[in-house]
């Protein structure tokens, strides 16, 4: 595959902005260190044996290329566009969050430290980051929200298990923003041995382009995987959108391919109207911010407080969104839609008896923009649909936005058979 | 109004330093515990003659904060404390005591408010100028131009991972005092300041002609006269609020007063 530096349409300009957004706001104290990381990105992205040891590890380790994969049931039920699905839910650990933490990974062993850390939501990144560090020797702390933990406890368990710290964060809202404070806090103090792999397209320069570069393999290996099914560009890419990791990376295989529109899904939860949500740019809620580390659009008030965000999905409950797509939305390059909770929990019913795939139920959010519109294209039409993770993690929230008695009793009987 | 702002915050620190070997600075999350405990805590400031006092605007991300400020920050925002409470507070607070007043916050609150506007509230105010844990002076350009206009002094931060020509960048842009933080990490944990801290503070010098200022994890009296010498003002903020949570109100005004006596 071509390394992407060569093909590289997203480069941010000065100091890491993407039109109005991006940038580097951190303490004066972890300057020289996101110098230190920008160099070391720079030096290995123009180093054309480090693409291709990325490449090497993600397919003898990590799974990769993931397959596209047409989906025939879906296609007629709807009748419209043909549906294709990216299957980023083959990974390792489940999730495009292995590209990033092992291309990550590779950074910190050319920079030598001996120590990573993470935040997690949902605990994808936080099980993938505790896969890397095992697999590479480092030691490994994973931040996470109590609330978090207490919705994601298999992940804790694996992490743990992977040999990796997992601390509790107890302030703020206990979710996925606070543990990336945490994680800042931590960073301001061990940077001398330490890198915070963070895990999706935001935060300060230069995560957001690092993480979009390693996440790019998905859009690479999608247009490329396409061409060779249908002879064509897809009429539509649509990924879910928390931070914006999988979708900056499937996005970034189209950027250039103007035919193809790209539909950003973020997480609609009880609906915009009852402010339970995180549609930052598809509810138009968001207002331009500067929070951890970057400039962006956030879920805020006029005073410049954070709000409380919610979703069904942990991993796309968050405040903020990647820079580069807010810039893309800014630009009308990227279009934005929503999926409420419900929505996504018929989409993931569907998929799952249609065509056996099981979604994670952040993925589930890019099938419900697909399902809705597949009907208004044509059949000469294809569109592609990124299934950033599996959806096993979900087995609890599922299972209770299904209302599985079976699955109820076999925990009552678990539960029970653990009492002292 | 005193006569700090007008005559700039430089000359106001150089003038007390002509008078005492040390200043001391102390802090507020304003809000927490509440609005009146903050009142009361100026009091003792003022009663015990601390010098130069930061107000903490609170923010729900205060990612250069440990968990004592974090906490105060949140609890802050949960009981409502909003612009105008702050604003009311400080202009109540330069009207009434002698100390210079600095705003100390997070850039998002500057930035939804508009730098223009930011300055003018502080300026009406009566504060003598900012700390924004955040912002890096490549950003702060024109904010920084704005205050200047207004007399206010952005006060930047030194920190012991910069690299000599960093520094350098930092005092070419920095005015009233510089912020040198004597360790790594984030506010609160105690600091040994026989660690590196005079070789840093070495670093600041050659950087910078102005006043310095050191703070991060100095939590004592002991601490504060170990300052003595090193830099020209001691900053306290985490051991300040921590007393008032351990030992209330009394408690309070004694501990500034052990301080500040090792500042004469």
């Amino acid at each position: 595959m071509t390394m992407p530096a060569e093909l590289f349409p997203w480069a941010p300009g000065r100091e890491g902005y993407y039109g109005d957004f991006g940038g580097a706001f951190v303490p004066e104290m972890l300057h020289e260190t996101l110098a230190e990381l920008r160099a070391a990105f720079d030096n290995a992205r123009r180093d054309p044996a480090f693409w291709k040891s990325y490449v090497e590890v993600m397919s003898t380790y990590a799974g990769r290329p993931t397959p596209v994969t047409y989906c025939d049931n879906l296609t007629r039920r709807f009748g419209g566009a043909r549906i294709y699905v990216k299957r980023e839910d083959l990974n390792h650990t489940g999730a495009h969050k292995a590209n990033n933490v092992m291309g990550q990974g590779l950074l910190v062993q050319r920079m030598g430290k001996p120590r990573v850390i993470a935040e997690t939501g949902a605990g994808q990144h936080g099980v993938a980051t505790a896969t890397m560090a095992a697999r590479l020797g480092l030691a490994c702390t994973i931040y996470m929200g109590e609330e978090d933990i207490a919705r994601q406890r298999p992940n804790v368990f694996w992490m743990e298990q992977l040999g990796a710290d997992v601390v509790a964060v107890t302030d703020g809202t206990r979710t996925l923003k606070d543990a990336i404070n945490a994680c800042l806090r931590d960073w301001a103090e061990s940077m001398a041995d330490t890198h915070y792999v963070l895990g999706t397209v935001c935060g300060p320069h230069p995560f957001p382009q690092m993480v979009t570069y390693f996440q790019s393999i998905i859009g690479h290996e999608a247009r490329t995987q396409m061409l060779d099914a249908t002879g064509e560009l897809p009429r539509r890419v649509y990924a879910c959108v928390g931070g914006g990791s999988n979708a900056s990376g499937v996005f970034a295989g189209f950027l250039d391919d103007l035919s193809v529109e790209l539909v950003g899904v973020e997480a609609g939860g009880k609906g915009i109207d009852s402010g339970k949500h995180t549609a930052r740019l598809a509810g138009g809620k968001g207002r331009p911010g500067v929070a951890q580390g970057y400039k962006s659009v956030f879920l805020q008030n006029e005073e410049g407080l954070m709000q409380d965000t919610y979703s069904v999905a942990a991993g796309l409950d968050y405040i903020g969104i990647g820079p580069m797509l807010a810039d893309l939305h800014q630009r009308g390059r990227v279009r934005f839609e929503s999926a409420t909770d419900s929505e996504v929990v018929e989409a993931l019913r569907l998929t799952m008896r249609s065509e056996g795939l099981i979604p994670a139920l952040e993925s589930a959010h890019a099938f419900v923009a697909a399902f809705r519109e597949a009907p208004s294209l044509s059949s000469a039409d294809a569109v592609l649909v990124n299934q950033s993770g599996r959806g096993d993690k979900d087995i609890f929230t599922v299972a209770d936005a299904l209302g599985d008695e079976g699955w109820k009793d076999f925990i009552r009987r678990k539960a029970a058979s653990y009492e002292r | 109004m005193t006569g700090a702002r007008t005559a700039g915050l430089e000359s106001h620190v150089r003038e007390r330093l002509a008078k005492k070997p040390l200043l001391l600075m102390a802090h507020v999350v304003v809000g927490y515990p509440s609005l009146d405990a903050n009142w009361a805590m100026l009091e003792a400031m003022d009663g015990a003659g601390v010098d130069l006092v930061e107000l903490q605007l609170p923010f729900t991300e205060p990612i250069a904060d440990g968990p004592s400020f974090v906490k105060a920050n949140h609890d802050a925002i949960q009981a409502g404390t909003a612009w105008r409470a702050y604003f009311d507070l400080t202009a109540r607070a330069a009207t009434r005591f002698s100390f210079p007043i600095l705003f100390m916050g997070y850039y998002n609150s500057v930035f939804r408010m508009g730098a223009e506007r930011f300055c003018a509230r502080l300026s009406e105010a009566g504060m003598s100028g900012f700390i924004l844990a955040d912002l890096p002076p490549e950003e702060a350009a024109e904010l920084n131009a704005m205050a200047r206009g207004r007399e206010l002094d952005p006060i930047l931060l030194m920190t012991p991972t910069n690299s000599p020509a960093r520094l350098a960048e930092i005092g070419r842009q920095a005015s009233g005092f510089v912020y040198c933080t004597a360790r790594k990490g984030v506010t609160g944990r105690k600091t040994d300041l026989s660690q590196g801290v005079a070789a840093f503070l070495e670093r600041c010098r050659t950087a910078t002609s102005l006043p310095l200022g050191l703070g991060f994890g100095i939590k004592t009296a002991a601490d504060v006269r170990e300052v003595r010498g090193l830099a020209n003002i001691a900053i306290v903020g985490t051991a300040c609020l921590e007393v008032w949570e351990e030992r209330g109100a009394d408690g309070y005004r004694q501990f500034l007063k052990t301080l500040a006596a090792e500042t004469v």
